[in-house]
């Protein structure tokens, strides 16, 4: 039943896949170049022959772009050109780097004013105030300060995703059953092992849904953080390619961009599968 | 007169009213005491403040005046030495029925080693009849079962005392029946100590040796202690045709339904005995039956 079901939706999602596709490509011979007898006009030749309106690369021309790409995606051919791999991997590794330090900072945090009222209290308005500013709004600062761009990214990835993983924690630490913290006590257990071995477990479900977001918005923001700072990643590359008027290579890397973010979120929607728990 | 094991002196509770109003007495002069080895219950009408006292001698609330005492020691704080099972079981979801009862064990002896921990645990996991199920998690357990857990967890720790409020509450008829069947025998083999809040007066009956009645709250106090005149072994099925069981049953359910609202605010003790007045109910309800 549930096997019979599987396959009718991934039937569907390839007869889709297969008419937009087809749509695409059919659509973009429809306009290709009005080639005809008469001569072309000066502006004609200027502009290479079409007819004026951009063209958008086929589907087919793509698809064989990215084969290109992907079957040697790690050369470096110089600091302006390198493989789509290496790109992404720098992009990945500053996500890394400052999602790593915004969950050492949000999750002890988080801990705490979930833990006390009082804490809570006090940093709440810092909070829903620093919350709202987009991230990229940091940009200026973080360069001023820190005066390199590649650590100026990974502030701002760090900016980013402290507030999802901060509000969670706090959330779920707060949540967590009046009759699990009373067990904890009537165990006398030490407020280390306390937050260790019964607050933690019970809220990790509420804290790795914030890390999902986190990772989420970071990846949003590390491509437009890269195409404002430049020099490598994925965003710089993009911004590269529409700047070489490569719309094939844009296309591709778009794709490039969504199939890592989901890679990224299914890591985390993992993780969060092992510690879940039914009540 | 020696002291019994653990004695609760001049027990109040209140909460600070709304501004400029008065304060609220939940409950107030509480007194009684407990021997050990002795299955006391008490009974009384929502809102009389019973869990409140039973938090307090867990150590997991405060009063607002008075003291507990056990083995001599007055009660501050929680301590292993209590061991209470909670109304809705709380269990930890994420661990193992047996992980719940080895980790509360591991906190009692933290010098034991893992075979001995998980050998004590497991006893208590077949003495609840729990064997076969123990790596099951809470949420594949039924009610009976988690509450069965929560009860070997209080008794591998081997309390002191046990505080119960309302074990088996949430639970329907007959997972409770067969729960107080065990529990029954559980105490009878070990001769445990337990103060227990119940809202059934069979309950009450069958498994209590004294019953703390308390009058309706605010200003609850415990109007009467009444000694179970059942002679045991005490069985479910035939405890209705022992001795002294519709005696004691009356006199209950006459003081739930018409004394305990009677007697609400009186101050009920004479100011020379601390203790509640003492009831045998054969005495008491002779002649009503």
């Amino acid at each position: 039943m549930l096997t019979t079901e599987n396959l009718k939706a991934a039937l569907l999602s390839v007869a889709l896949l297969i008419v937009l596709l087809g749509a695409w490509e059919w659509s973009i011979e429809g306009t290709v170049l009005p080639i005809g007898d008469q001569e072309l006009s000066e502006y004609e030749q200027l502009v290479g022959g079409s007819s004026g309106g951009s063209r958008i690369p086929a589907p087919s021309a793509v698809i064989s772009h990215a084969i290109t790409e992907l079957s040697d995606p790690f050369y470096v051919a110089g600091s302006n050109d390198m493989g789509i791999g290496i790109q992404l991997a720098h992009s990945v590794g500053r996500v890394f780097a400052g999602y790593s330090l915004a969950l050492l900072v949000a999750i002890p945090l988080g801990f705490l004013i979930g833990m006390s009222p009082i804490m809570y209290k006090a940093l709440n308005p810092y909070i829903q105030i620093l919350r709202p500013i987009s991230p990229l709004a940091w940009m200026p600062l973080a360069l001023f300060l820190i005066r390199d761009s590649g650590a100026s990214s990974i502030f701002v990835i760090f900016i980013c995703s402290i507030w999802p993983v901060l509000l969670n924690t706090a959330f779920g630490v707060a949540g967590v059953s009046r009759d699990l913290r009373n067990v904890a006590r009537t165990l006398e257990l030490s407020s280390l092992k306390t937050a260790f071995a019964v607050i933690l477990p019970a809220a990790a479900p509420t804290i790795l849904t914030g890390m999902r977001i986190a990772i989420g918005i970071s990846w949003l923001v590390i491509v437009a953080a890269e195409m404002l700072v430049g020099g490598s990643g994925i965003g710089y590359y993009i911004w590269n390619e529409w700047n070489n008027l490569d719309i094939t290579s844009v296309i591709f890397s778009i794709l490039m961009i969504g199939i890592v973010g989901m890679f990224l979120d299914s890591i985390l929607a993992a993780a969060t599968r092992m510690v879940q728990y039914d009540t | 007169m020696t002291k019994p094991f653990l004695y609760v002196e001049n027990l109040k509770k209140a909460f600070p009213g709304p501004r400029g109003q008065e304060p609220l007495t939940v409950f107030e002069n509480v007194n009684f005491g407990i021997d050990k080895g002795e299955f006391v219950c008490v009974i009384g009408h929502s809102g009389c403040g019973k869990s409140t006292i039973l938090n307090v001698m867990a150590g997991l609330d405060e009063s607002s005046d008075g003291y507990v005492f056990m083995d001599g020691k007055e009660v501050q704080g929680t301590s292993l030495d209590r061991g209470v099972v909670f109304q809705n079981h709380s269990l930890l979801p994420w661990k193992s029925a047996l992980a719940n009862v080895t980790f509360a064990v591991k906190s009692k002896w933290p010098g034991w080693s893992k075979e001995k921990i998980r050998d004590h645990a497991m006893k208590y996991i077949e003495l609840v009849g729990l064997k076969g199920s123990e790596d099951k998690r809470p949420s594949q357990l039924s009610g009976g079962m988690k509450q069965r857990v929560g009860i070997a967890r209080a008794f591998a720790i081997e309390p002191k005392m046990l505080l119960m409020d309302e074990p088996f509450g949430a639970l329907d008829a007959l997972t409770r029946g067969s729960i107080q069947d065990e529990l029954l025998k559980i105490c009878t083999e070990t001769k445990q100590t337990v103060f227990m809040i119940t809202h059934d007066v069979d309950e009450a009956i069958l498994l209590s040796d004294r019953i703390l009645l308390m009058t309706n709250g605010p200003h609850a106090q415990v109007a009467e202690s009444v000694t179970v005149p059942i002679a045991r072994p005490r069985k479910r099925e035939t405890l209705v045709r022992q001795d002294g069981y519709y005696e004691t049953r009356n006199h209950l359910v006459d003081f739930l339904v018409r004394r305990s609202k009677e007697l609400q605010g009186e101050y009920v003790q004479d100011d020379g005995d601390k203790e509640p007045e003492v009831t045998t109910p054969v005495r008491a309800a002779a002649g009503g039956n």
